[in-house]
């Protein structure tokens, strides 16, 4: 044996002495300043969660963390730009350093500006680009490096129903949620075989400051109640693509089989 | 909802700007057996101008740096908790060849596998190649990696004729044989420097295949004493020792015995040495090579694997009887390589993996410990499921591993519940190799205690690196995690040795 006592339990000790990293439960909502986003920190930090809070106003994950301060999690609020998509890198790292280990990456940063029936504007098209798409994939790329790494770990990206068909409302709405929805089925196709789960949840109304204001609403549910559906999905890892409320799925299945020639005198 | 983009509230240190220039990524980054890692940000520059700029920031930041190659060292020798990893994968281009003097100058993180599709069809073969071609060759540098024909020609550093060495402070030293800091950085785990250059030897070859003869073993004593036969003539020698046997049985296997062609004795030899005849089978028993790991995974357990053992001697005691056959230097070499992933046949969740443990034992004393090594293994229940036996030579390198005697390497599955097991039959083993004399190898270790390296290393050697080090490297800007427990224990207590 050895001659210092102190080798004889290595490194059983060694490894009980220190907290190990991964048995902290870390996760990242991009897009957590309001609406699901939110809601999604707010159940993830009374479970016990490090979450790291991204969004651009940082006065308002600022408030997020003063609610939750006695919760058992922890919010980590981040203020950086979607938009700043070379910025990404850093601020992952930056916030990773903090949360840990990534158990769940929720990407839920979203726009939908008013677009009216005979306006075309590429300002607002551009925005909805960069927000729901590029930051969309420059975040997720960061977390699906990681988690192909750790090889565990779940990636959730908040879609839309408006992804499944173009419709008449705002075009590029549409073919951005349209475009994140087949990113992430690339995502999963890659990633699964290391046991990384990608999640794609489409909700149907939420109530949130998105859809405020709006007309013809129906079947709406709390930014809470969505939020609670998501997480239990993410965890079961049965659906690929979840609809929320799930009843969605039967009117997305509807919608999705109408033919083109059909659907483009419809109004909807 | 919209308005105006506002500049991102993230800039937080001198890294931060660097990062928009430098690939970089936040991984898990681990052993290649899975028992170890850490989290960390990992940078992958692409020349030596960002790995100057990169390091220029970092030393700004105060932290340390764990580089990393291909991340192929199966312990804990390429990462570092709390350190800023940089993978040098990114220097890869292959500088000059000298046809003459059978020399050829690469960046660090050239692979083996580049150097030899790069060597092959100039008739030039590396002159130390590992059991995989995915090593960098600043990774061998570092490590000093052997071969099968460690024996003959010594391992990477008997190679080196001049190395670039980029210090923390972005100065560089180009070093030759015979300078003192050669010797330290050459086995020097990656602690003085980036080796970003380097000119080294290479071999000569008039064809593209080796001819090789198979000798079965009914023990270990046949089997080192098979491959004792061939020393002096033999260019390659390597025995795999089916660890499961028991009694009169134990360490019995098959010998490989290889020697490279003279001209005129492969009549197919110019078609030999393209590149496209030396890849290894696409597929094996008709599974695509990529997805053989997943059946193998089935019988990873010691009845499976005492059933594969078994069958796998009683073929070899077959080809034993048949005469030698041509094989391509690839086939013959990279035998790790021909199941690509076989690492997930110990399984992949974290925490699950494999160790190798590798004893290099002084030649009179090797049949011993390794007969007691395999006896001990199977009376704990934790048999190795691949045993691999090699013939060394000693070298004056700082840390060197070898020596003039045998090494034995053996895998072993870890598990959650195996864990603290096979830590212990792993000291109860390390006991044996230092009793009689014996060494360690850097690119293996994961289970080498605090004070093990000061046993085995002459303390003049080991002062000699020490010295080194703080003259190369004053502010310890380079650390690994094998560094931390093997030379600074005493230093830095309660360090994250496994980060399980």
């Amino acid at each position: 044996m050895h001659e210092s006592a102190e080798t004889d339990d290595y490194p059983v000790r060694r490894t009980a002495a220190r907290p190990p990293a991964d048995t902290r439960r870390g996760a990242i909502v991009v897009g957590a300043s309001s609406g699901m986003g939110a809601a999604l920190v707010r159940r993830l930090v009374r479970e016990g969660y490090t979450v790291g809070a991204v969004a651009r106003r940082g006065d308002l994950l600022e408030s997020l963390r003063a609610e939750l301060s006695r919760e058992p999690g922890r919010v980590v609020p981040l203020a950086h730009d979607v938009c700043d998509w070379r910025g990404v890198p850093a601020a992952f790292t930056e916030l990773m350093g903090q949360v840990g280990t990534l158990e769940l990456f929720i990407y839920a940063a979203g726009v939908m500006p008013a677009v009216g029936p005979e306006e075309y504007n590429t300002e607002k098209d551009q925005q909805q680009v960069e927000v729901n798409l590029l930051g969309a994939i420059a975040w997720c790329n960061q977390a699906a490096e990681l988690m192909l790494s750790q090889r565990s770990g779940t990636i959730v990206g908040i879609g839309s129903i408006a992804g499944d068909r173009g419709r008449k409302g705002n075009p590029a709405y549409h073919a951005t949620k349209a475009g994140f929805a087949t990113y992430l089925e690339s995502l999963r196709n890659r990633l699964s075989a290391v046991g990384v789960h990608v999640l794609t949840v489409k909700p149907g109304f939420i109530d949130t400051p998105m859809t405020q204001g709006l007309d013809g609403l129906f079947w709406v549910i709390s930014a809470d109640k969505a939020a609670e559906t998501i997480l239990g999905s993410a965890r079961r890892r049965f659906w690929n693509t979840r609809y929320v409320p799930l009843r969605w799925w039967a009117v997305a299945t509807v919608i999705k089989n109408i033919p083109s020639f059909v659907f483009k005198r419809m109004s909807i | 909802m919209i308005s105006e983009p506002t500049r991102p509230a993230v800039a937080r240190d001198a890294l931060s700007d660097v990062q928009r220039r430098i690939p970089s990524g936040y991984k898990f980054v681990e052993g290649w057996g899975m028992a170890s890692g850490v989290w960390s940000r990992v940078w992958k520059p692409r020349d030596r101008d960002e790995l100057q700029e990169l390091l220029a920031a970092i030393g700004q930041t105060g932290r340390q740096i764990t580089l990393r190659g291909s991340g192929r060292s199966y312990g804990d020798a390429s990462h570092g908790a709390d350190c800023e990893t940089i993978d040098t994968t990114g220097l890869d281009r292959i500088l000059a060849f000298d046809e003459a003097r059978s020399e050829v100058e690469v960046e660090g993180g050239v692979t083996i596998e580049q150097l030899w599709k790069y060597l092959l069809p100039r008739r030039h073969w590396p002159a130390v190649v590992p059991g995989t071609m995915a090593p960098t060759i600043a990774g061998m540098v570092s490590m000093n990696v052997h071969g099968k024909n460690n024996w003959a020609v010594g391992a990477t550093g008997a190679q080196v004729r001049e190395l670039d060495l980029l210090l923390a402070d972005g100065s560089l030293r180009t070093l030759r044989p015979g300078d003192e800091a050669l010797r330290a950085v050459i086995g020097g785990l990656g602690l003085t420097g980036i080796v970003t250059r380097v000119r080294l030897d290479c071999k000569p070859v008039h064809s593209g295949n080796v001819r090789v003869r198979a000798i079965s073993a009914p023990n270990l004593s046949a089997m080192m004493a098979d491959l004792e036969r061939f020393r002096d003539d033999a260019h390659y020698l390597v025995g795999w020792v089916d660890c499961l046997a028991r009694g009169s049985h134990l360490g019995r296997g098959l010998s490989h015995i290889a020697w490279h062609l003279e001209p005129g004795e492969d009549p197919k030899a110019e078609r030999s040495l393209e590149v496209a005849y030396q890849e290894l089978p696409a597929a094996i028993l008709g599974f695509p090579k990529s997805e053989v790991w997943r059946p193998l995974r089935l019988v990873n357990n010691n009845a499976g694997m005492r059933v594969l053992n078994a069958s796998k001697h009683f073929m070899g005691r077959f080809e034993g009887r048949r005469k030698d056959v041509l094989q391509s230097h690839a086939a013959f070499n990279f035998l790790l390589d021909y199941v690509p992933n076989w690492k997930f046949a110990y399984g992949r969740k974290r925490g699950t993996g494999l160790i190798q443990f590798q004893s290099f034992v002084p030649d009179e004393r090797a049949g011993e410990v390794f007969t007691r090594q395999l006896g001990l293994c199977q009376e704990r229940g934790l048999p190795s499921y691949l045993g691999v036996l090699k013939r060394h030579r000693p070298d004056d390198f700082l840390l060197t591993h070898v020596v003039d005697g045998w090494s034995l390497a053996l895998d072993f599955k870890v598990c959650p519940e195996n864990r603290t097991r096979l830590w212990e039959l792993c000291q109860a083993m390390t006991e044996l190799v230092l009793d009689a004399g014996g060494r360690f190898y850097g690119a293996k270790d994961l289970v080498l205690g605090p004070g093990a390296l000061q046993r085995f290393l002459p303390g003049a050697d080991l002062a000699s690196f020490r010295r080194i080090r703080d003259e190369l490297d004053p502010d310890r800007r380079f650390q690994t995690d094998l560094a931390r427990r093997l030379l600074d224990p005493a230093a830095q207590p309660g360090l994250p040795l496994v980060t399980f």
